[in-house]
């Protein structure tokens, strides 16, 4: 389908090192590490599930419930693969979109594998990389732009996506990758 | 990258959390078997993922953090690292105590390196047991794998006596003659007024309906040369129990399905 990972893995770059070592002093039981963790992330992953749920109590639900289950089992996060703010914050969403789903989880944490992006775990290369990421939405093409959010942010179905737009089902499946490609490409570069 | 252009929106969709039924487990089939598409589902995570990142909001309540480092502190786990030592702040009128100061430093440093040490021994005693845990671990894994390997390994199926066998089956298409047809085995008998339907799953749009039949007695059905729909690319094929007269979609959740590729 021609789409790449956006770039090599942070190991692979020497990069991410603080996070790696966060998870790993978690790993060894300090709690300690766990606050430093929450001070570093508990933002993001509060912020996506509020933006999901629009509701404080909600999202501080999954944030706890979060935080908790990376305490329990930190080896359920694969440091060699992906960021850690990344990883976060796809836990984060799918959590919030089971609360609002009224469901239990679907993805198991140790499932969610994530692989590729940029390095995260330096505070100013993440504002970077979180300034990129709001360019490319502004310069999407609005209708990519809405199917996105409200697919990501809104948790709809594709189906509940065509209904409120009147579009074609696979009008909308399309603007959702091509989307998401854009997104890719701009890191890729 | 190999991935397969028919699952690629799914793959999106899937990743969103937004694939069910049928070609959920489509999906989900074909990920088992597709390194390439698996690696392709991680990099789309990774994306998601930096979409999150764009979310700003405000700090989550202070009450949040309290209450998460009780809940950990309740649930504590392994041995804390120890802190770094902080600084001695050093006066001007302890000067000419320098050298009893030294000493004491000196003595207090040895007990610490003595401690330090300690704590590494330990380290180094849990990483080798680690280890051999680890050894014992592949030495087991490899005569697994060398009985497996044997030219004269011997495979036999053992089946609970009473219990009927799972059911499975095989469908076989050809794309250039649109035809098709499907053998299956061991199938329940369907209540009174049911019966199995055959779906195509196209790499876009509903299921499409590929024919009803009911199993004999031993739980063999065939369906033979079904003409494929027209212009469809079929990604998977699935069984439904639906009513006999045959449904435009599927109504309850597939018996049997397998992906292509």
């Amino acid at each position: 389908m021609g789409m790449e990972p956006i770039k090599q893995s942070a190991e692979a770059r020497g990069e991410s090192a603080d996070d790696m070592r966060l998870v790993a002093r978690i790993r060894a039981g300090d709690q300690q590490a766990m606050s430093e963790l929450y001070d570093r992330y508990g933002r993001v992953v509060y912020a996506v599930a509020l933006r999901v749920l629009q509701d404080t109590s909600a999202a501080e639900d999954v944030l706890q419930d979060i935080f908790l289950q990376l305490w329990r089992n930190p080896d359920a996060f694969d440091a060699s693969r992906g960021s850690l703010a990344a990883w976060l914050a796809v836990i984060s969403r799918h959590r919030a979109i089971d609360r609002l789903r009224k469901r239990k989880p679907e993805v198991d944490i140790e499932e969610c594998v994530i692989a590729g992006g940029p390095d995260l775990g330096d505070e100013v290369e993440r504002n970077l990389v979180i300034e990129k990421v709001r360019s490319v939405l502004a310069e999407m093409n609005p209708d990519q732009r809405q199917a996105l959010e409200l697919a990501y942010f809104q948790g709809l179905t594709h189906t509940e996506i065509a209904e409120k737009t009147g579009e074609p089902l696979g009008t909308i499946k399309t603007r959702i990758r091509s989307g998401l490609q854009q997104l890719r490409a701009k890191f890729a570069g | 990258m190999s991935t397969h252009e028919q699952f690629a929106d799914d793959l999106c969709l899937y990743a969103l959390d937004d694939l069910t039924g049928a070609e959920h487990l489509a999906l989900e089939a074909h990920l088992q078997e597709c390194p390439a598409c698996r690696r392709e589902l991680q990099a789309l995570r990774g994306d998601l993922g930096l979409l999150g990142l764009s979310s700003s909001g405000p700090q989550p309540p202070a009450r949040s953090k309290e209450r998460l480092l009780r809940a950990v502190a309740a649930e504590p786990r392994g041995v804390s690292l120890p802190a770094p030592a902080a600084a001695v702040a050093h006066r001007s009128w302890w000067w000419p105590l320098v050298p009893a100061f030294a000493a004491l430093a000196l003595l207090v440093f040895a007990v610490v390196t003595w401690h330090g040490s300690v704590g590494l021994k330990d380290q180094l005693a849990e990483l080798r047991n680690r280890n051999q845990d680890q050894t014992i671990e592949l030495d087991r894994t490899n005569q697994e794998l060398r009985l497996l390997t044997s030219p004269d390994a011997v495979h036999v199926a053992l089946n609970p006596q009473k219990a009927a066998k799972e059911p499975s089956g095989t469908a076989i298409f050809s794309p250039t003659r649109r035809r098709m047809m499907l053998m299956a085995s061991n199938l329940p008998a369907v209540p009174q007024g049911k019966a199995y339907e055959l779906w195509v799953i196209p790499t876009n749009g509903a299921p499409i309906a590929a024919g009803v039949f009911k199993p004999d007695e031993h739980g063999n059905a065939v369906v033979m040369d079904h003409p494929m729909p027209e212009g469809v690319e079929a990604k998977a094929f699935a069984i439904t129990i639906e009513n006999e007269a045959g449904s435009d979609k599927p109504t309850s959740q597939p018996v049997l399905i397998g992906a292509i590729g």
